[in-house]
């Protein structure tokens, strides 16, 4: 994990910016406190933190040197939480690169067989490493979902965010899954595009951008895709360190506040998914389990206490960060919220 | 007076309907409502808002444009080849106007 001493200082940066209001106090006002679960539908896994990009932006810090991957055993712990909660229809897979944890198959292969719609969030250069060239057709035989990360139709933005080169090898790995039929809505393969934005400011609205993407996707580089999904930043790990030291941090948590816009509580993600960990805790969110946030102490806190009703029961953790799910038109795994 | 373009006075534009509110009024409405998504997309109608801002060289409207057409989606490639639009017109219509010179030239000239 992100050491621990950094995870103290983040918090501690975010704390002590002047700002107007918590976020508790702004859900209060709305009607949404105590923040509580709606129906929970997804389990979100985070595999771990290898990847093979380093991205600016990356909450969660992933990187070639890091070593937190999930074991078998602690998949396993994931499966049986999935056979006791019918509930939970999706799986949403993240990490890190996902596909290099080395199980990342495997887990997928049982989730399907547990009639779990899969979805794996992937950075898309996977595909180009060794041993991942037939990723798309892994992909298309067992239909999951592919949520891919594309900060715009054109390069200069991507490779400022993602690292030189991520352009080329994103697009040629576009066209691959087009190739095995994602991206071709008679195909029923899902292939969604998630971009977030390249500095200090919020996403653009969604649906306006995303005609234009698939026009221009199309026009620049024959790629189709389904959906395009906007994602705010949130303060956190790398992007917080940034925005730090880019002089943008009280600017950027002003605007996230100030745009708090309380039609987007009711759909945040944590009130619709667990996140795990790659040990098998477990969180309100992905950002709460970059923040060392785990669920509150009432409810089980690790993969072995599973227990959908005791969880769905729980109060969720809030913070700072929070105001980047809520801003604008808000933001959740699924992109805008409204 | 120290000086002119202070770049916090920006968001002090609304403080403009102070003596005038019902013109103010139509004004921000209408302001409002040419920027929505139309005909034109809202990142069209921002790259427009750009290159115009840098014809008129207003450095409020540069300041905000610049950072509304990153929102909107448009990348500094394209924003600089809205800028050159702007300073293309620009050269342009000082060149154009050569022709009013050679116009008087031929004139009154032999």
């Amino acid at each position: 994990m992100i050491p621990l001493a950094a995870v103290t200082e983040h918090r501690a940066q975010l704390a002590a910016l002047p700002l107007p209001r918590e976020f508790h106090e702004a859900a209060a006002a709305a009607g949404w406190w105590p923040l509580r679960p709606a129906a929970i539908t997804t389990l979100q896994i985070n595999v771990g933190k290898l990847c093979n990009q380093t991205c600016r932006h990356c909450h969660v810090d992933a990187g070639p040197d890091r070593r937190e991957v999930m074991s078998r055993e602690t998949m396993t712990l994931c499966l049986d939480a999935l056979a006791r909660a019918d509930d939970i229809t999706t799986v949403d897979i993240t990490g890190g690169a996902p596909e290099l944890n080395p199980n990342f198959r495997w887990l997928v292969e049982r989730a399907i067989e547990l009639g779990r719609h899969v979805m794996d969030r992937c950075n898309l250069t996977v595909l180009m490493t060794a041993g991942q060239a037939d990723l798309p057709e892994f992909f298309a035989r067992h239909r999951v979902e592919v949520v891919a990360s594309l900060p715009h139709y054109r390069a200069t933005s991507t490779d400022t965010q993602r690292g030189a080169g991520v352009y080329e090898k994103s697009i040629h790995a576009l066209k691959r899954l087009n190739a095995v039929g994602y991206g071709d809505s008679r195909s029923g393969l899902r292939l969604v595009l998630v971009t977030n934005p390249v500095g200090a400011f919020l996403p653009p609205a969604q649906g306006s951008l995303e005609a234009e993407w698939k026009r221009e996707l199309l026009r620049l580089h024959g790629i189709r895709f389904d959906a395009l999904y906007c994602i705010t930043n949130m303060p956190i790990s790398r992007y917080l360190a940034w925005l730090g030291e880019s002089g943008n941090l009280e600017r950027y948590m002003q605007r996230l506040v100030d745009s708090f816009n309380p039609a987007t509580v009711d759909g945040v993600m944590c009130r619709s998914l667990i996140s795990v960990g790659w040990d098998g805790q477990l969180y309100d969110c992905d950002f709460n389990q970059m923040l060392d946030l785990p669920v509150e102490r009432s409810a089980p806190g690790h993969l072995r206490d599973f227990d959908l009703a005791a969880l769905a029961r729980r109060r969720i953790a809030v913070g700072r960060h929070c105001f980047g799910c809520t801003a604008g038109a808000g933001s959740s795994c699924g992109g805008s919220i409204e | 007076m120290a000086g002119y373009y202070h770049s916090h006075d920006l968001a002090r534009f609304p403080e403009i309907g102070s003596n005038a509110p019902d013109l103010a009024k139509k004004f921000f409405d209408w302001y409002g409502a040419v920027f929505a998504d139309g005909a034109l997309s809202a990142r069209e109608k921002s790259l427009i808002a750009l290159a115009v801002a840098h014809a008129v060289q207003c450095p409020y409207c540069i300041d905000a444009y610049s950072k509304d057409a990153l929102e909107k989606g448009a990348d500094l490639d394209q924003m600089t080849e809205a800028v050159h639009v702007a300073a293309a017109i620009r050269g342009g219509a000082s060149l154009v106007h050569g022709i009013q010179m050679r116009n008087q030239a031929t004139a009154v000239g032999m």
